[in-house]
């Protein structure tokens, strides 16, 4: 993988570039289908109901029904929004989450670039959609949405800055943005993995990602009870679709960049239990943070909007920075 | 006693009232009776008690409520055995009231409450404040009183705010068409002292006009819009008298008696 | 200069949280209330009037659809006004029958209430812990009167139906279970940090103001005025059962759910009582007349509906049908106090304040 990234872009190297990422996309689209349809069947178990189960084996083409029927739906614009921006904002917000997938390594040899500034670059992109929500709210010229758009910017602004701060502990372990060197570093046994001397850091990294993922107790944005849908009420059909979309596929991302960073990465907790292939255990932690997400999601009441900006700017902020500040002291003197 | 048991039930608890009242059924009257209650002295006697319903009433909470429970039952009871009896019983025994030692609370044991508070608005308000006053035996001896709608609203302060009734709950406000007149019931109560009384207000048919007593309890407020939108009562001093169920252009006041429903055959 | 505007939103008649099709006009500035109106009587549909013109026993099915979360108290108010005025005796069986449905359609109601509370701040998962036992109750419902919400249970002089064998022994199994499962719930949510956090000192009133707007329920034992009509002025036969009114402190949203929650409880323990000393047989309806002709007059009879004091006052000129009835609703008495308690709040907010009122809009409208 690595030396073909090395080679000078030609057609053919092109082609297969295209390919590949097409793949990519059809593999993201495959687990947004089947993460919702896990979504549904976990939280249903959690809540004594059985989930999906009518469409296709055990419901297994439940989500696919539901995309199949977006797809099919008439496609509403309201008449006063702004039109050209209402149908931007979709796009705008589900290309980032697209494009941050690719800086994420999935073993020692499978990853779609070697950025070194991967981890930079993910924190960057991610920011984008913001600016997508907040178009797609105002566009719509809905109150509900404005409100909700409103919400969105404020909370992402408050949140990104404890999510950076807290991953930089494990760029001064590392010694590296690349996310591969990241993970290469956790090499060994589990207590190796970044979990271990970055808790704190790892703490406020999951708290600020759920915010990021406007997911339970923090989906203001859309707040169901209290601004209907928020953002995304005007939208139907295909363009509502993409919304989603980005959400779940920031879902994926998030999980993969936990496991990245945190978790170890593709590595065994212990070194015997090497012979499993990385793919594997990669994919196991990956799954325990998407159960952990649809975990507090079924658990946990929402927040309400001063109270997130209080515990992002009051609590999350300056312990990030107490973080920040512990690793660098600790680095300096014993390293 | 026949003539008891023919007449209508709030009569049977006001027998000063009807001794005389039946002459000329008017607000004079009433303050006639109201003067005789006040000069009688048998009937003095009966609203002796009542002097210190306070602590009377703080001292046997329980034991009212036991007495009213039993009460209730022994009545219920007893009224389906002889209610003609009984009927006959009231009427003599609230005639005699004090002069009778054996049933201080048969006839009704809510009178002397009835008379405490008329005697309180005719004090504090006035003689012609309180058009009447009776006991209604059918809703548990609950003490009733007419007032003249154009007391009504200084009656309602003082009901609120003097300290033996204190009635600062109103529980229920409900309009009713009487083809004659309209009328709003109030139902006033002390959640402390645990009496309750109704008042009522009468007004005309047409264009009638009731001072509004939003400002003394604010739970009148939808309570009044609600009357005004289905009866067309209009609450003087209201401070937002606008239609509440119905919409905003409806034509007519549905719970009249002479309404003309849109579609007759619905 | 920055130009600002307040907002001019419209919550309902369709969202979400308004429980039905309640409307609040707010005026927002950013997302802080400055004033609010509630406008209501969509969902009016002239039971008072529709009353004019029915028997009494006519009406009852109308009540269920009053309050259809609690029908059978709705039921029982009317059935009773009527018994009042008539001085009906009512058979022992039937008088513990009514006491039971009652009871157990406060601990449903509750439960609605606390699922779809919980639902209101965020948490999805209450919503279906409580539907899940709030459906033992229906279905104990649906074996003795043959309906899930619309009972038409009750009639004057006693009950419809009696109880079929063996559905005496779901209730006395139903009442540990529900104790279990209240702990567990207690366990689950009373708790939680983020639920404590949006609802403590929200949506605060003094005993006064409770008093002053008419509140009664829980919304005014929540500001620390113990009245309970099952205990104050007690009805039916709950005088002969050993309960407890819980009150609160402080009038704010923890403490009407935590009252809600304790009332739970209490009902469970009249329930139990009631279980022991349920009468084996017996008839279920008493001596009423052919047609039920409450003589002229009028009366105002209320009890303790899990919303609060509901009321019936029965004008009646000796007819079959009534001349008047009205019906003191609690849940629109209750939510007069709402614009006084949403400005100054956030959206947010208003979703907690107006699900802690608990209404249920086919009662404000009627």
């Amino acid at each position: 993988m690595e030396d073909f990234l090395q080679k000078t872009l030609g057609w053919g190297n092109f082609t297969i570039f295209a390919i590949s990422g097409i793949v990519m996309l059809l593999i993201s689209l495959g687990f947004v289908t089947y993460f919702i349809y896990f979504e549904r069947k976990v939280i249903g178990w959690m809540q004594f109901r059985i989930g999906p189960n009518r469409t296709g084996p055990f419901g297994l083409l439940q989500s696919v029904a539901d995309v199949a029927k977006l797809l099919m739906k008439e496609d509403t614009i309201p008449k006063k929004a702004d039109k050209e921006l209402f149908i931007l904002a979709p796009i705008i917000t589900y290309v980032p989450s697209f494009m941050v997938l690719a800086v994420i390594p999935y073993s020692e040899t499978l990853y779609f670039t070697d950025l070194n500034v991967g981890l930079l670059y993910y924190i960057a992109l991610s920011g984008i959609s913001t600016i997508g929500i907040v178009l797609g709210g105002w566009a719509s010229n809905n109150k509900y949405a404005l409100l909700g758009g409103m919400r969105s910017a404020a909370q992402m602004i408050s949140y990104e800055i404890p999510l950076v701060i807290s991953v930089t502990g494990v760029i001064l372990i590392s010694g590296s943005l690349n996310l591969r060197m990241i993970a290469m570093g956790q090499e060994g046994w589990f207590w190796n993995w970044n979990i271990v001397p970055q808790i704190l850091g790892f703490v406020i990294f999951t708290i600020a990602a759920v915010a990021e993922l406007n997911r339970t107790p923090f989906d203001l944005p859309e707040a169901e009870s209290e601004l209907i849908a928020g953002y995304h009420v005007e939208y139907s059909g295909f363009r509502f679709a993409f919304f989603m979309l980005s959400e779940y596929t920031y879902v994926y991302a998030i999980a993969a960049l936990t496991t990245v960073l945190f978790l170890g990465g593709w590595y065994a907790p212990a070194p015997f239990l090497e012979f499993i292939p990385g793919l594997v255990w990669f994919f196991v932690k990956f799954a325990f943070v998407v159960f952990f997400l649809f975990w507090i999601r079924a658990t946990l009441p929402r927040m309400r909007v001063d109270q997130l900006m209080s515990l992002g700017w009051k609590w999350l902020l300056p312990l990030s920075l107490v973080n920040l500040f512990v690793t660098a002291l600790y680095m300096e003197i014993f390293k | 006693m026949s003539e008891v048991q023919d007449k209508k039930p709030e009569e049977t608890g006001k027998v000063e009232v009807t001794e005389e009242g039946k002459a000329t059924p008017t607000e004079q009257t009433v303050k006639e009776t109201i003067e005789i209650q006040a000069a009688d002295p048998s009937v003095q006697t009966t609203s002796e008690p009542s002097d210190a319903p306070t602590a009377e009433i703080n001292e046997d909470v329980d034991a009212e409520k036991a007495a009213k429970v039993k009460a209730n039952r022994e009545a219920r009871a007893a009224r389906d055995a002889a209610r003609a009896a009984k009927a006959a019983e009231a009427a003599g025994a609230t005639e005699g009231e004090a002069a009778d030692p054996e049933q201080p609370k048969a006839p009704s044991p809510n009178q002397p409450k009835l008379d405490q508070i008329v005697q309180i608005i005719r004090e504090g308000i006035g003689e012609q404040a309180v058009v009447e006053a009776y006991i209604n035996e059918r809703d548990r001896e609950l003490p009733c009183l007419i007032i003249d709608k154009n007391h009504w609203h200084e009656t309602a302060l003082l009901l609120r705010d003097h300290p033996e009734l204190k009635l600062h709950y109103l529980r229920n406000v409900t309009g009713t068409d009487q083809e004659t007149h309209m009328e709003v019931v109030y139902y006033l109560i002390n959640l402390n002292h645990k009496q309750d009384y109704c008042i009522k207000v009468k007004t005309d048919r047409d264009g009638g006009e009731v001072p509004s007593v939003t400002t003394v309890w604010q739970t009148a407020n939808w309570n009044e819009r609600e009357i005004y939108d289905l009866l067309g009562i209009i609450f003087t001093g209201h401070p937002d008298l606008r239609r509440i169920m119905m919409p905003d252009d409806w034509v007519g006041y549905p719970l009249r008696k002479d309404y003309e429903p849109l579609d007759p055959e619905v | 200069m920055i130009r600002t505007e307040e907002l001019l939103l419209n919550v309902g008649p369709q969202h979400p949280s308004t429980h039905g099709v309640f409307r609040i006009i707010v005026k927002i500035d950013g997302e802080v209330i400055t004033e609010a109106t509630p406008v209501m009587g969509y969902l009016h549909r002239g039971t008072e009037k529709l009353a004019e013109a029915l028997t009494y026993t006519q009406i009852i099915p109308y009540t269920d659809r009053m309050d259809y979360v609690s029908a059978m108290t709705s039921n029982y108010v009317l059935v009773h006004a009527v018994e009042t005025m008539m001085q009906l005796e009512i058979p022992e069986r039937a008088q513990f029958l009514r006491l039971v449905v009652m009871e157990l359609q406060r601990v449903a109601s509750h439960l609605v209430w606390w699922g779809t509370y919980l639902l209101d701040i965020g948490a999805m998962t209450p919503f279906l812990y409580a539907f899940r036992d709030r459906e033992k109750i229906i279905e104990m419902f649906n074996e003795l009167c043959g309906a899930r919400l619309t009972y038409n249970y009750m009639r004057v002089g006693g009950v419809k139906w009696d109880a079929p064998a063996g559905w005496i022994d779901k209730v006395r199994e139903f009442i540990p279970y529900m104790k279990k499962t209240l702990e567990e719930y207690h366990n689950l949510v009373s708790g939680n940090e983020i639920f404590l956090a949006r609802i403590k000192g929200v949506g605060k009133y003094d005993a006064q103001a409770a008093i002053d707007y008419g509140l009664s329920g829980a919304n005014l034992r929540s500001a620390g005025v113990k009245w309970d009509l099952r205990k104050d002025q007690p009805y039916s036969i709950y005088d002969r059962f050993d309960f407890d009114v819980p009150v609160g402190v402080n009038g704010d949203c923890y403490d009407r759910y935590v009252i809600r929650m304790e009332e739970i409880r209490q009902s469970l323990r009249i329930l139990e009582q009631a279980m022991a000393e349920f009468p084996t047989d017996g008839d279920i309806m008493g001596k009423v007349p052919r047609v039920i002709r409450p003589p002229e007059g009028e009366a105002y009879v209320r009890i303790e509906s899990p919303r609060g004091e509901i009321g019936c006052h029965i004008v009646s000129r000796g007819k079959a049908e009534p001349y008047r009835l009205k019906f003191r609703r609690p849940s629109f008495v209750n939510l007069q106090i709402l614009p006084k308690l949403l400005v100054g709040e956030t959206m947010t907010n208003l979703v907690t304040i107006l699900g802690s009122i608990d209404i249920v809009v086919g009662e404000v409208d009627a």
